[in-house]
């Protein structure tokens, strides 16, 4: 947020001093012996659902990434363990480079604008007016559809040939071409306009619920302070559903990485694998090599995982947890 | 600083209405409480001061302004709510600065354009207000790690670091322990004696009312009940929602009728109340009256006029209170130290006629 009352180190008064507050959260955390006892309690309620992570996360992951040390032999009627080296041709490949290209373009078109215009909904439709449940209802709507419906619809509306607008994405300069790196950028933005189109409603539920949890008298403060509705949306409310927003931003990332049918059902990867993401890679390969394909799997699980923690170190900071 | 002035003001939310026909002035630097049972219409009243509202009918008046339709930002006034409002996520100083980071403010001398504040004027008045409200040792801090009283201090300094025209208080006190509340009362009546300036100050508790009030609004029903010092209305209440509603236990109140017999008198069955002196109403015999008398005001006396049966004895310490019966109709006794009288027994009670109030049932107004 907007550091209007930054000041130097020295400038006791008004600095806001990270360590107090630090310190305060370390003591929230007493210092325990350890009872054998209680630790035995713990395993015991973590155990159904531990059971249940073993059984169907764990355990299938552990073995995508063995299968990643087998090669396929003759179009996969066999397998022959290679260890590490297959691990090093896929990921350095041309195939999972682009495709990762692909799954960033995804993520950059889907994630940001979902989030903002999401945002600006709840903000719009938080309000007492009569009706405003009908609206909230519409604009969360677009999560109850399913991906392969938004896909039809937006196929169906941008079609260059037969849709509603005929959009010519190909010959055209379009904000496409501007929020794209790839020559063919009308395409990946084809494909993810279903996506930005759902994220809207998953954003608009999610933050319409944070907002609901902003004190009115809060608000009410800050207008008596003098705070226009954008300082006041910028200083206190988003502030305030900040955790809120740090969710939405990596599920809505994480989802990015993994979408599948919507492109499928759009672009089918095309053309020429301009859209095909790592996961159209994936599915691929399942088909002819399950040893490269589990590789790419174990890959893109990495940078999930990297992407995600990069996103939790940098923003948790600024994230107010409340009391 | 200036005075606020509600001239036939009202309320309404389609068809209720909150605040009926409100006309009140409150004086240039007095502490003004309103005082009233939860659902008076005692916060709305406020909240239209603070512009939170939208006023129905009537004006609302700042000073000489009328401000019906002045934003709240450009009222020049300030609030304390009762959950303090404070911004979590900013530090103690943070917040003691927000309302001078957006707000202009007349500070090269009178005539001169408002300006914003720059950071070292800022920075001066959050230390000044720190100062006074002893939170210098805490200034870096989030909301979330201080005690309720010192959350309060922290609302209390943010209303203040602006120097507004009005304050404006929403039972401030109302999430503090018995021990502090009592303490800040003190040192908010300190703190308005210093500042000096006007402040409406809303709540439910009657002991706030009495301690720190110039002078009491009692509200009922969205309807002003009784303007006057704590003294005016605990002494000579306008009708009987205030004799009621003030004072712990409240005024005793019976039903009777007026006997001209004797010298005038108003009979609870068999016994007999003198009449005030000095009462303008003139009474016919037979006439129905409402009886008000303060507990303390009811002094046991073997040659007293009122006969009452006790019911109870509850103990405090440094008084009693009897719960008694007079000719059906329950009466409450203050008498100081260890009640003598046995659960059961009849006693006889003594009046002074100065601390007798009539009331007219029909309308419950007191009779002057």
């Amino acid at each position: 947020m907007t550091e209007i009352l930054s000041s130097a180190p020295g400038e006791l008064a008004l600095d806001p001093l990270a360590p107090a507050n630090r310190r305060v959260r370390f003591r929230l955390l007493p210092k325990q012996k350890v009872s054998w006892r209680e630790t035995g309690i713990a395993v015991l309620f973590l155990a159904p659902s531990l059971a249940v992570f073993i059984t169907f996360f764990y355990l299938p992951f552990a073995k995508v990434v063995s299968w990643g040390t087998y090669r396929s032999v003759r179009g996969g009627t066999s397998y022959t363990y290679v260890g590490g080296q297959q691990y090093r041709d896929v990921l350095t490949g041309h195939e999972f480079r682009d495709g990762l290209l692909h799954s960033i373009q995804f993520v950059l078109l889907t994630v940001p604008l979902g989030l903002v215009l999401g945002v600006l909904l709840a903000v719009a439709a938080h309000r007492r007016l009569k009706g405003i449940k009908i609206f909230q209802t519409i604009f969360s709507s677009t999560l109850a559809s399913s991906v392969a419906v938004s896909a039809v619809v937006f196929s169906v509306l941008l079609n260059p040939k037969v849709g509603v607008f005929k959009v010519d994405w190909e010959n055209r300069q379009s904000v496409g071409h501007l929020l794209s790196l790839h020559p063919r950028p009308g395409a990946m933005v084809m494909a993810a306009l279903p996506t930005i189109w759902q994220n809207l409603g998953l954003a608009f539920v999610i933050v319409l619920a944070g907002l609901q949890a902003v004190p009115d008298e809060v608000l009410e403060a800050a207008t008596l302070d003098g705070y226009g509705p954008v300082r006041r949306l910028l200083r206190v409310t988003l502030p305030l559903i900040s955790p809120v927003l740090l969710f939405l931003f990596v599920v809505l990332t994480v989802q990015a990485f993994q979408a599948f049918a919507q492109i499928e059902i759009v672009t089918a990867g095309g053309p020429s694998g301009s859209t095909e993401t790592t996961v159209f890679k994936i599915f691929r390969l399942t088909q002819s090599n399950y040893g490269a394909a589990s590789v790419m799997a174990v890959g893109l699980f990495g940078v999930t995982l990297l992407v995600t923690a990069v996103q939790f170190a940098v923003l948790n900071r600024r994230v107010h947890y409340g009391n | 600083m200036a005075s606020v002035t509600f001239e036939h003001v009202s309320k309404r939310y389609g068809e209720v209405t909150a605040v009926e026909d409100l006309d009140l002035e409150i004086v240039d630097g007095e502490l003004m409480v309103l005082l009233g049972p939860s659902g008076c219409g005692k916060t709305t009243a406020l909240r239209m001061i603070a512009g939170l509202e939208e006023i129905s009918d009537g004006k609302l008046r700042i000073g000489d302004e009328v401000v019906n339709d002045v934003d709240p930002a450009r009222r020049d006034i300030s609030m304390v709510f009762q959950s303090y409002a404070l911004y979590p996520h900013m530090t103690v100083a943070r917040n003691i600065e927000s309302p001078l980071l957006v707000r202009r403010y007349h500070v090269d001398g009178p005539g001169s354009p408002a300006r914003k504040l720059t950071r070292a004027e800022r920075r001066e008045r959050v230390a000044e207000a720190a100062r006074v409200l002893d939170l210098e040792p805490y200034l870096a801090r989030k909301p979330a790690a201080l005690s309720g009283g010192q959350r309060q201090r922290v609302a209390l300094a943010r209303a203040f670091v602006g120097r507004p025209k009005v304050f404006l208080m929403d039972e401030p006190l109302s999430n503090l322990d018995a021990k502090l509340r009592a303490q800040t009362r003190i040192e908010l009546v300190d703190l308005h004696r210093r500042v000096a300036t006007t402040i409406v100050y809303v709540t439910h508790d009657q002991v706030e009312a009495m301690t720190m009030a110039s002078r009491i609004a009692v509200m009922a029903d969205g309807r002003l009940q009784q303007v006057g010092t704590p003294q005016e209305v605990y002494d000579r209440p306008d009708n009987l929602f205030v004799a009621q509603f003030i004072g712990t236990p409240p005024m005793n109140c019976l039903s009777g009728t007026f006997s001209a017999d004797a010298g005038g008198g108003v009979l609870v069955g068999t016994s007999r109340f003198p009449v005030p002196p000095g009462l303008q109403t003139p009474l016919v015999e037979g006439q129905a009256l409402v009886v008000g008398v303060r507990p303390e005001h009811l002094p046991l006396a073997t040659d007293g006029t009122i006969e009452a049966v006790v019911r109870a004895v509850e103990w405090l310490g440094h008084e009693c209170l009897i719960t008694v019966q007079v000719s059906g109709q329950t009466a409450t006794v203050r008498q100081a130290g260890m009640s003598t009288s046995p659960v059961g027994s009849t006693i006889t009670l003594a009046v002074d006629p100065a601390a007798v109030t009539l009331f007219d049932p029909a309308s419950t107004r007191r009779l002057s």
